[in-house]
């Protein structure tokens, strides 16, 4: 489980996060939703440190004050920690086998026969077996992605952050991404964060969803209280296109 | 001025992190001995080619400019061995080097750094500036002087073959003066010099690279701003030394 307390982030003069109060259950899919530019990505950032909060705002892994944490002590709490970037952030100057190895390498004291069989079982995992002497240059953008996830659950992560994971992708393939994201969820029993603005992926497999608005945390719920809330700015973000629209109109006909 | 201040400072903080405990020694040797190859090995042809040359020249020069009858022959080779090994080798080929090696680091940094490689890094638990910039550093200080070294031999040789190609000098007089009033102490001090030059190229492509915001025109933007304040460091260093050690 991650809490995060009172956040507020920001960059010299301008505020991007305003107390941000919520909890990323344990072995669930939590789901970050919000228009572009109203802090997702720079929340996500601030739960695995890449950014610094504002004074006062606590992140606590399991219970730990990952804010109080020195250098040190946070690497071992990100050991813990599987993240797939928005565009998939492989390490170009290795191969398949060798991104999904690196932190097995880099942390474990492994054999390099254990190794291999987890890199192939990674890769098993997501659909991508025998694929491990390309080199990322040479895969599709969904390959990518997938080669990106493996490399995440290589260490059996207790948490695993999924920036955008459909972004640039084609709808079918989004959804292999999306069923992928939840089987290793429940799989796993892990605390998986999800941040997207893709509603496909946020009915399918949004288990608590966090609507983030002016970077507020506008509004909790789940994929089914979504769809029935008046608030102005989810009905906006859900319902924006003219289909979508029409969809909404014919459901509230339907339920009177 | 205040902003020059700033990078120093950040710069300063950024070595403080890089010259950390590694997390795993045989991965930080497998690294070490790749970057010694990609910065070191690979800039081999280029510094033969500029040394061959470098050194044809200067002997040609002091050959050309030397008119007056009371300077003995062995004057050239004299010449051509004191500014190679003072000057031109560990001065003009770290320049070089700061052009190949600097912009390569740069951009290598750069692009991991938009492309939030380093991120991916640093959310596993991996310092980033250990893992990345330390064995290049390392790699560059160990190998730069081995380089040099190389380099100087060569500029005798290019001297040489100029001096015997336009027959300005035979190789005995040239081969006396390479070996006239010979000071060892000063290969110590250009190998010294080298590796500050070596220190200073990696660790400022280094920074310029890791701290690259944007996408693809900015990582060339940094590379760029990695060369010349790299050549700069160098300029500077190399007088600050040449006073420190020679006077």
């Amino acid at each position: 489980m991650i809490e995060v307390k009172n956040l507020d982030k920001s960059f010299g003069d301008k505020q991007i996060l305003h107390g941000i109060n919520t909890v990323f259950e344990k072995g669930k899919v939590n789901m970050v939703i919000g228009q572009s530019g109203q802090g997702k990505s720079v929340l996500t950032k601030c739960i695995v440190g890449l950014h610094e909060p504002d004074e006062g705002g606590e992140i606590l892994y399991g219970g730990n004050n990952f804010t109080k944490m020195n250098r040190k002590e946070r690497m071992l709490i990100r050991q813990e920690i599987g993240m797939l970037f928005q565009g998939s952030a492989l390490f170009d100057s290795m191969t398949v086998e060798q991104n999904i190895m690196f932190p097995l390498t880099m942390f474990t004291k492994m054999s390099k026969k254990e190794k291999l069989d987890r890199v192939n079982f990674c890769l098993d995992r997501v659909n991508l077996e025998g694929r491990n002497g390309l080199y990322p240059a040479e895969c599709s953008g969904g390959m990518q992605k997938r080669i990106a996830i493996a490399r995440a659950i290589a260490m059996n992560p207790k948490y695993l952050f999924c920036d955008e994971p459909n972004s640039g992708l084609d709808p079918k393939t989004a959804i292999v991404i999306d069923n992928l994201i939840r089987e290793i969820t429940y799989e796993f029993d892990i605390t998986t964060v999800v941040i997207t603005h893709d509603m496909n992926s946020v009915i399918e497999i949004g288990d608590n969803i966090m609507f983030i608005h002016q970077g507020r945390n506008w509004w909790s719920g789940n994929r089914k209280t979504i769809l029935t809330t008046d608030n102005q700015e989810i009905i906006d973000f859900v319902y924006a296109s003219d289909f979508m629209k029409e969809i909404r109109s014919s459901m509230q006909e339907k339920r009177k | 001025m205040l902003k020059a201040l700033q990078n120093i400072g950040k710069y300063m903080h950024m070595l403080w992190i890089v010259f950390s405990r590694p997390e795993k020694w045989a991965v930080f040797r497998e690294r070490l001995f790749h970057e010694i190859h990609f910065i070191g090995i690979n800039s081999i042809p280029i510094v033969a080619l500029m040394s061959v040359f470098m050194g044809g020249v200067i002997a040609l020069q002091t050959a050309s400019n030397m008119t007056s009858p009371w300077l003995p022959e062995y004057t050239i080779g004299y010449i051509t061995r004191s500014s190679t090994i003072l000057e031109f080798s560990p001065t003009m080929i770290s320049l070089i080097l700061a052009g190949k090696v600097g912009s390569n680091v740069a951009s290598e940094i750069g692009t991991m750094k938009t492309t939030e490689q380093i991120d991916a890094l640093e959310v596993m638990g991996v310092n980033s500036l250990t893992f990345l910039v330390l064995p290049k550093i390392l790699g560059a200080v160990f190998f730069f002087p081995v380089l040099i070294i190389f380099s100087m031999g060569l500029s005798l040789i290019g001297g040489w073959l100029s001096l015997v190609l336009s027959e300005l000098a035979s190789t005995e007089t040239y081969v006396v003066g390479i070996r006239s009033f010979f000071v060892p102490s000063n290969i110590v001090y250009a190998l010294s010099k080298t590796v500050v030059f070596a220190f200073l190229i990696v660790s400022i492509s280094s920074y310029y690279g890791y701290y690259t915001k944007g996408g693809a025109l900015d990582v060339g933007k940094s590379a760029t701003k990695a060369v010349v304040t790299a050549s700069i460091a160098i300029l500077i260093a190399n007088f600050l030394l040449t006073q420190m050690f020679l006077l």
